[in-house]
C-alpha cells in the first residue's frame, strides 16, 4: 500500500482520518466499543449535552420511513457534569479525539457548558447544536436566525479556546448566510446538516406517530439534500466543513468531500451497521489509491 | 457483544403465523443468557432498513433459536429466509433474567412471549409452572417442550379454544393463591404485551412477590446509544430515572417500572 495522507485538521481538531460519527448516533462511544475499534475513528462526536441532566421526549421517539428514520429523542442526557465524570474517562483512555456536541435553552447555558468542557483533558472540540428540531426551547430557533447564530457563536467564542463547530440547520432559505454569520463570529469549522424537520401521521388514528408530533429526518433520504447544502456552503466557507447526512458508503462520504467537506460524519448508518465508519475510512483510502491521489485533502472541493 | 454474519441452518413454520429460525451464531449463542436478545439485519428489506430485535428462544451447540410471529414488514420478509442464506446478527444484548433463585419460579407468557421463558426454563435448577395465555389455541406455542423438561403448564385463551377461557392473569391468580396457601414464596418471570406485564406486575405486588418483566419496545441501535427505547423507572429511594430498555433492560423488576 502506497503512503496516503489521511489526516485532516478540522479547524484545530486534528483527526488521523476524515471520518467521525454524527452526534446522537453513537452514544458516548463506549456503547459501541465492543463492536467497533473506536480508536480507528478520526474523532468521536458524542450525544448532545447541556448544563444539567435532561430526560428527553416521551415515546414514541422514532419511526422508520423509506430511506431512513424520523426521530424526536429530545436530547436526553446526563448533563455536562455527568458526561465529564461518567463518560470522559473511558474516551480519554482510548486516546481518540472527542468532539462534544453542546446545547442549551439560552446563550448563557451554551457558555456555561463550554466553560466547563474547556478544562477537560481529551475534549478536542465543541460542536454547537443550534439546529435540533426536537426541543421546544432553543434548538432550531437559534439555528434559523443568522443574527442569533452570530450572537451565540460570538458569546461561546469569548469563553473558550476549544475549536468551535456550529452545526447548521438545513431548513433555511440560504445556507451561505449562516456560514458567513458563524465564521465571522469566530467559528473554527462548520458542521452540516442536522436532521430535516419532518412529520409522520398514523392514518388509522389520525394522530402524529411521534409523541413530539414532529421530528428530524435522517438516513439515505437526506443525502442529496446535504450534498447540495455542503456544496453551497463551500462557496463562501473560509473554515473547514464537517459534512453529514445519509452516509452509508465510502462513496457517499467522498461525494461530500468533492462538494467541499474536509471531514465527514456517519450517522444513522451506525444503527444498521456499526462497522460503517471503518468501512468508509477503508473505502476512501482505496478510492484515493485508485485515483492516484496522495492526500485526502486533494478531494476537498475538487468538484469539476 | 458480537457482530456476526450468521448462516441460516433451519427455518420452519411451527404453527399458523409463527416461525422458528435457527442460525449458526457461534460465540453469540455460547455467551447468551436467558432474557437477552439479538438485533437482526433482515436481508431482503430495502437498503437502509433498521435492525429488528428478537428474544433468544434457545441456544444449542452454537445455534441460536429465534421463535417469532410474523407481525409486520420486517418479519414478512424474514419469513422467506432459506437455509444457507446469511443474516447479520448483533448480540447477545441486554441484561437477562436473574438466575440463582431460592423460591418457586412461575413463568408467565403472552403468546410468543414464551420464547425467552423457554431459554430461562432450561437454566433454572428448580422446575416450576408455566402459565401461558393467548387469544386462541394458535397463540399457544411449544408447551410440550416445557412439559418434556418436567414443567407444569397451565393455559388460558380468550376464546376458550385451549385451556381455561380467560386471560393469563386468571390461572396466574390461582397459582399465587396456591403458593400463598402453602406458605411458600415465588417469583414471576414474565414476557408479553405491555398491558399483560402491567397487570401481572400489579398481581405480584398484591401477593408480595417479585416479578421480572421482559419489556418489548421498538428499538433502533439495540446497544444503548440512540435512546429511542427508553422507560421511566423508579429507584429504591423513590427517585425516578429514564433507562434504556435495550441496555439497562430488557428485564426490569415490576416495582422499578413507572407505567
Amino acid at each position: 500500500m502506497s503512503l496516503i495522507e489521511m489526516s485532516v485538521n478540522l479547524g484545530g481538531v486534528r483527526m488521523k482520518n476524515p471520518v467521525t460519527v454524527a452526534s446522537g448516533t453513537f452514544g458516548y462511544g463506549q456503547e459501541y466499543a465492543d463492536l467497533v475499534d473506536i480508536t480507528r475513528l478520526g474523532a468521536v462526536t458524542v450525544k448532545g449535552v447541556r448544563n444539567r441532566p435532561w430526560e428527553g421526549n416521551d415515546l414514541p421517539r422514532h419511526v422508520e420511513v423509506p430511506g431512513g428514520m424520523v426521530n424526536a429523542i429530545g436530547l436526553q442526557g446526563p448533563g455536562v457534569d455527568g458526561f465529564i465524570t461518567q463518560y470522559m474517562p473511558f474516551l480519554r483512555e482510548k486516546g481518540v479525539p472527542v468532539i462534544v456536541n453542546i446545547w442549551g435553552t439560552d446563550i448563557e447555558e451554551y457558555c456555561e457548558v463550554a466553560r466547563k468542557l474547556s478544562d477537560v483533558p481529551g475534549v478536542a472540540g465543541l460542536e454547537l447544536n443550534i439546529s435540533c428540531p426536537n426541543v421546544k426551547e432553543g434548538g432550531n430557533a437559534f439555528g434559523t436566525d443568522p443574527q442569533v447564530v452570530a450572537e451565540l457563536v460570538g458569546a461561546v467564542r469569548a469563553v473558550t479556546v476549544l475549536p468551535l463547530i456550529p452545526k447548521l440547520a438545513p431548513n433555511v432559505p440560504d445556507i451561505r448566510v449562516f456560514v458567513r454569520a458563524a465564521q465571522d463570529a469566530g467559528a473554527d469549522a462548520i458542521s452540516l446538516i442536522n436532521t430535516i424537520p419532518a412529520m409522520v401521521i398514523d392514518i388509522e388514528t389520525r394522530k402524529p406517530v411521534l409523541s413530539n408530533r414532529v421530528g428530524g429526518l435522517s438516513g439515505a433520504a437526506v443525502h442529496p439534500v446535504a450534498v447540495k447544502l455542503v456544496w453551497e456552503a463551500s462557496q463562501v466557507a473560509k473554515v473547514p466543513l464537517l459534512a453529514m447526512g445519509g452516509i452509508s458508503t465510502a462513496g457517499d462520504a467522498i461525494e461530500f468531500m468533492i462538494a467541499g467537506a474536509t471531514a465527514v460524519a456517519v450517522g444513522t448508518a451506525n444503527f444498521i451497521d456499526p462497522s460503517t465508519p471503518l468501512r468508509v475510512i477503508a473505502g476512501i483510502r482505496e478510492y484515493l489509491e485508485r485515483h492516484g491521489m496522495h492526500a485526502v485533502g486533494e478531494l476537498t472541493g475538487s468538484l469539476v | 457483544m458480537f457482530d456476526f454474519l450468521c448462516e441460516v441452518i433451519e427455518h420452519d413454520e411451527v404453527s399458523k403465523e409463527y416461525c422458528l429460525l435457527k442460525l449458526f451464531a457461534g460465540e453469540i449463542a455460547h455467551t447468551a443468557r436467558p432474557g437477552q436478545f439479538v438485533h437482526l439485519r433482515i436481508p431482503g428489506l430495502e437498503q437502509g432498513s433498521l435492525r429488528r430485535p428478537f428474544s433468544i428462544f434457545n441456544t444449542d451447540k452454537g445455534l441460536l433459536w429465534i421463535l417469532y410471529k410474523s407481525v409486520g414488514r420486517g418479519t414478512e420478509v424474514m419469513k422467506k429466509l432459506e437455509p444457507g442464506e446469511e443474516v447479520k446478527v448483533i448480540g447477545p444484548l441486554g441484561n437477562g433474567f436473574p438466575l440463582q433463585r431460592e423460591v418457586e419460579s412461575i413463568l408467565v407468557a403472552g403468546g410468543y412471549g414464551v420464547a425467552p421463558l423457554y431459554f430461562l426454563a432450561t437454566r433454572l435448577k428448580r422446575k416450576g409452572v408455566l402459565v401461558v395465555g393467548g387469544r386462541s389455541a394458535d397463540d399457544i406455542l411449544v408447551t410440550d417442550m416445557f412439559v418434556g423438561m418436567g414443567w407444569r403448564v397451565v393455559v388460558a385463551t380468550v376464546d376458550g379454544s385451549s385451556g381455561v377461557k380467560g386471560l393469563v392473569t386468571d390461572p396466574l391468580l390461582d397459582e399465587l393463591k396456591r403458593v400463598e396457601a402453602t406458605g411458600g414464596g415465588c417469583e414471576l418471570f414474565v414476557c408479553g404485551p405491555d398491558g399483560m406485564l402491567r397487570a401481572v406486575g400489579e398481581l405480584a405486588r398484591q401477593y408480595g412477590c417479585k416479578a421480572w418483566l421482559s419489556l418489548d419496545k421498538h428499538m433502533v441501535c439495540g446497544v444503548g446509544a440512540c435512546l429511542a427505547c427508553v422507560q421511566k423507572l423508579r429507584r429504591s429511594d423513590g427517585s425516578t430515572w429514564v433507562g434504556r430498555v435495550c441496555s439497562d433492560g430488557p428485564i426490569f423488576e415490576a416495582g422499578e417500572i413507572v407505567w
